[in-house]
């Protein structure tokens, strides 16, 4: 993937040597990976000075519509856009994946000890209002030794539209008919049962004041307050709790299935693979197949292949899943196939 | 969300001296013209921007109110998946929320305003009204996180079991309580109003001149009847007013309800249930929702928002003229 490490060096000096005008690039986009874009820009410009990235948070929504009408270089979302919403922009996008998260259940049992164990059906099942009490024998059945009180079932979700929901509801909809039939996926559905919280905090707080809830945080937030977080049975028939390998073995178990070709507006919940945890995404950037403007374009490719190589190491320190090393060349050839005037921008960007 | 019913100044003032067909600040130089201009531009710059809010929010929702119609305020189905949204259950949220809020706020609101005018010792006013006022200081999302870490398990456990054991039986209190609710809701609203509420209510008693009160204390009254018979009724156009004030913080507080209110696209007659409003459901889903028509679903909440709250602010412009004829203390004080 990388060249000699002298030509890369010698590259970046050449470009960085001539007084350049700085670039300016912004971005607006999904609320989810806000840190680790943030402090992207922060560690890239400390030694590329000539772009100065600019990069708002505004929800994944808000950045497909800045991104559609043009007012933002690129955007970012955690939801991929819709064919219909690409049409409307003659196709003028690429969507290119980032890093990755994941959903955990996360559940108030005082009385628990250790990591509950879910499947696919009985999350479904939770979901969808079915099953009602903790005793429930296919909960117990998953988790024999374990004493389950007789307890109500509260569900909690995201009451505000969110990539976490989009991850968790694409999820349910992969494992259970009558879920994608009935409810479907989405930023924001339409929930059978359960308490609306805002945020992964609004859920957090809520699970843990609500005896007998349960809900879903993104994995990055349950890790950081080390909430208790179940495990939940893969395609391959294995129990795996959620880690940033885990996720990160997710994807690249997903891989077979979306082939070199891919447009990357894959999801991955449920893939392949004995390791993988299976409610786990992308997050994308979206960015544009042809600039009008060459410069711009070369920064911005140049700022994300950045962020895909030397970038991914400061994804799990920030509880980010990086992406699995084999991405790299598909992403490569994606970055390579953008345009400004009918020309690459990418010999003048990246090396 | 709401505007004090505020007197228009000029109605209280003297007819300004007009020479035939010339208003006293027209024309005499330069500097007066200069100065009227300025005034009469900073002055419609409020009507121009409320105009502009309300174009705005029309054309943003246009969408939604060609696809829907009208029955986007009576249907309950809020599916951002299928495409289908109605607004009842955040409308009926919120008024519900609301005058939960008021039930409990205008008592205690005007218990304060009238046991710190009337009853209370002299050097106790100032503290109390000082602490009282405090609580309007206190941000919303303060009062969301004490609700959910404090409010919520009280009331699950020492307020709920002995009401559901009374009245669980009726539809009001009917039903699984989970602690986030309707009645959550109502409780954060109604301490975050009080101040406003006790504040404004105890200028309009305190305006009530002293001769109402002497008068009925000589015809023999208590100091009870006194203040129930002849300093209430003189203030009541402004403790209406002080009221209004409140109900227009209620309907349009955000964070502090959606913390605490349950999230829920439902209509339950039982305060135990979790509901949703308006202006929570725009913090919420705003920011993502992805489609067009889920975008312009929203601009229509704020629209039937804003129009409830211009609904409100009429009605009780409405009442206060009614009720303000011949005693202009309350408007006065307001």
């Amino acid at each position: 993937m990388t060249k000699s490490p002298l030509i890369a060096v010698a590259a970046a000096l050449a470009l960085a040597a001539p007084a350049r005008a700085q670039v300016k690039l912004n971005g607006a986009g999904a609320t989810f990976p806000n840190i680790i874009y943030q402090d992207w820009i922060l560690t890239y410009n400390q030694s590329h000075s000539d772009a100065q990235l600019n990069y708002q948070s505004i929800g994944s929504g808000g950045g497909i519509r800045q991104f559609s009408e043009g007012t933002v270089d690129f955007g970012a979302t955690d939801a991929p856009m819709k064919d219909s919403a690409i049409a409307a922009i003659n196709g003028n996008v690429l969507h290119i994946p980032t890093v990755m998260g994941g959903d955990v259940p996360t559940y108030n049992l005082p009385d628990v000890k250790g990591t509950l164990k879910f499947t696919p059906d009985v999350l479904a099942d939770i979901f969808l209002g079915h099953i009602t009490k903790w005793s429930d024998a296919r909960i117990a059945s998953a988790n024999a030794g374990v004493k389950l009180p007789d307890a109500d079932i509260v569900v909690v979700h995201r009451s505000d539209g969110s990539g976490t929901t989009f991850i968790w509801t694409d999820y349910l909809s992969k494992v259970s008919p009558e879920w994608e039939q009935k409810v479907g996926r989405g930023p924001s559905v339409n929930w059978p049962v359960g308490l609306g919280g805002k945020g992964n905090e609004g859920v957090t707080a809520t699970v843990k004041q609500t005896p007998g809830a349960i809900g879903y945080v993104e994995l990055g937030y349950a890790m950081a307050n080390q909430l208790p977080a179940g495990s939940v049975r893969n395609k391959a028939g294995k129990f795996v709790a959620a880690s940033l390998e885990s996720i990160t073995a997710a994807a690249a178990g997903a891989m077979k299935e979306m082939g070199p070709n891919t447009d990357f507006r894959v999801s991955i919940t449920n893939p392949d693979g004995d390791a993988a945890y299976p409610v786990a995404s992308f997050t994308w950037f979206l960015l544009r197949k042809q600039y009008d403007d060459a410069a711009k374009a070369a920064a911005l490719v140049k700022f994300v292949w950045w962020a895909e190589t030397q970038g991914q190491s400061r994804a799990a320190p920030l509880g980010y899943a990086p992406l699995p090393k084999q991405l790299g060349p598909w992403i490569e050839v994606r970055l390579k196939s953008i345009t400004a005037g009918g020309k690459s921008v990418w010999t003048t960007a990246a090396r | 969300m709401t505007t004090l019913p505020i007197e228009p100044p000029a109605a209280t003032q003297p007819a300004r001296p007009v020479t035939p067909g010339r208003p006293a600040l027209l024309g005499r130089n330069t500097g007066d013209r200069l100065y009227r201009a300025t005034l009469t531009a900073l002055a419609l710059v409020l009507p121009l921007l409320l105009v502009t809010l309300l174009a705005e929010l029309v054309v943003g929702a246009w969408p939604a109110i060609k696809r829907f119609g009208v029955p986007f305020v009576w249907t309950s189905v809020w599916d951002p998946v299928a495409g289908v949204f109605g607004a009842a259950p955040m409308i009926f949220g919120t008024l519900a929320s609301s005058l939960l809020a008021l039930l409990i706020a205008v008592p205690l609101a005007l218990g304060v305003a009238i046991y710190l005018t009337e009853f209370s010792p002299k050097w106790l006013r100032q503290p109390i009204a000082f602490l009282v006022e405090l609580l309007a200081a206190i941000p919303s999302v303060v009062y969301g996180l004490w609700g959910i870490f404090v409010l919520i398990p009280f009331l699950r456990g020492y307020v709920v079991p002995p009401l559901r054991a009374v009245l669980g039986w009726t539809p009001l209190f009917s039903g699984v309580f989970y602690g986030n609710s309707l009645l959550a809701g109502g409780i954060i609203l109604a301490i975050m109003i009080v101040p406003y509420i006790a504040a404004v209510s105890r200028e309009v008693l305190l305006a009530v001149p002293s001769s109402q009160r002497e008068a009925a204390l000589g015809m023999g009254a208590t100091r009870w009847e006194a203040v129930w018979t002849a300093v209430v009724p003189y203030g009541r156009a402004g403790l209406i007013g002080a009221v209004i004030l409140g109900l227009g913080r209620a309907l349009g507080e955000t964070m502090a309800v959606t913390m605490v209110i349950g999230n829920r696209h439902d209509i339950s007659l039982s305060v135990l249930q979790p509901a949703y409003t308006m202006a929570a459901a725009i913090a919420n889903e705003f920011s993502e929702a992805v489609t067009d028509l889920h975008l312009a679903a929203m601009f229509e909440v704020g629209l039937v928002l804003f129009v409830i709250t211009v609904i409100v602010n009429a009605c009780a412009r409405l009442l206060i003229w009614r009720v303000a004829r011949g005693t202009a203390v309350g408007s006065r004080a307001l």
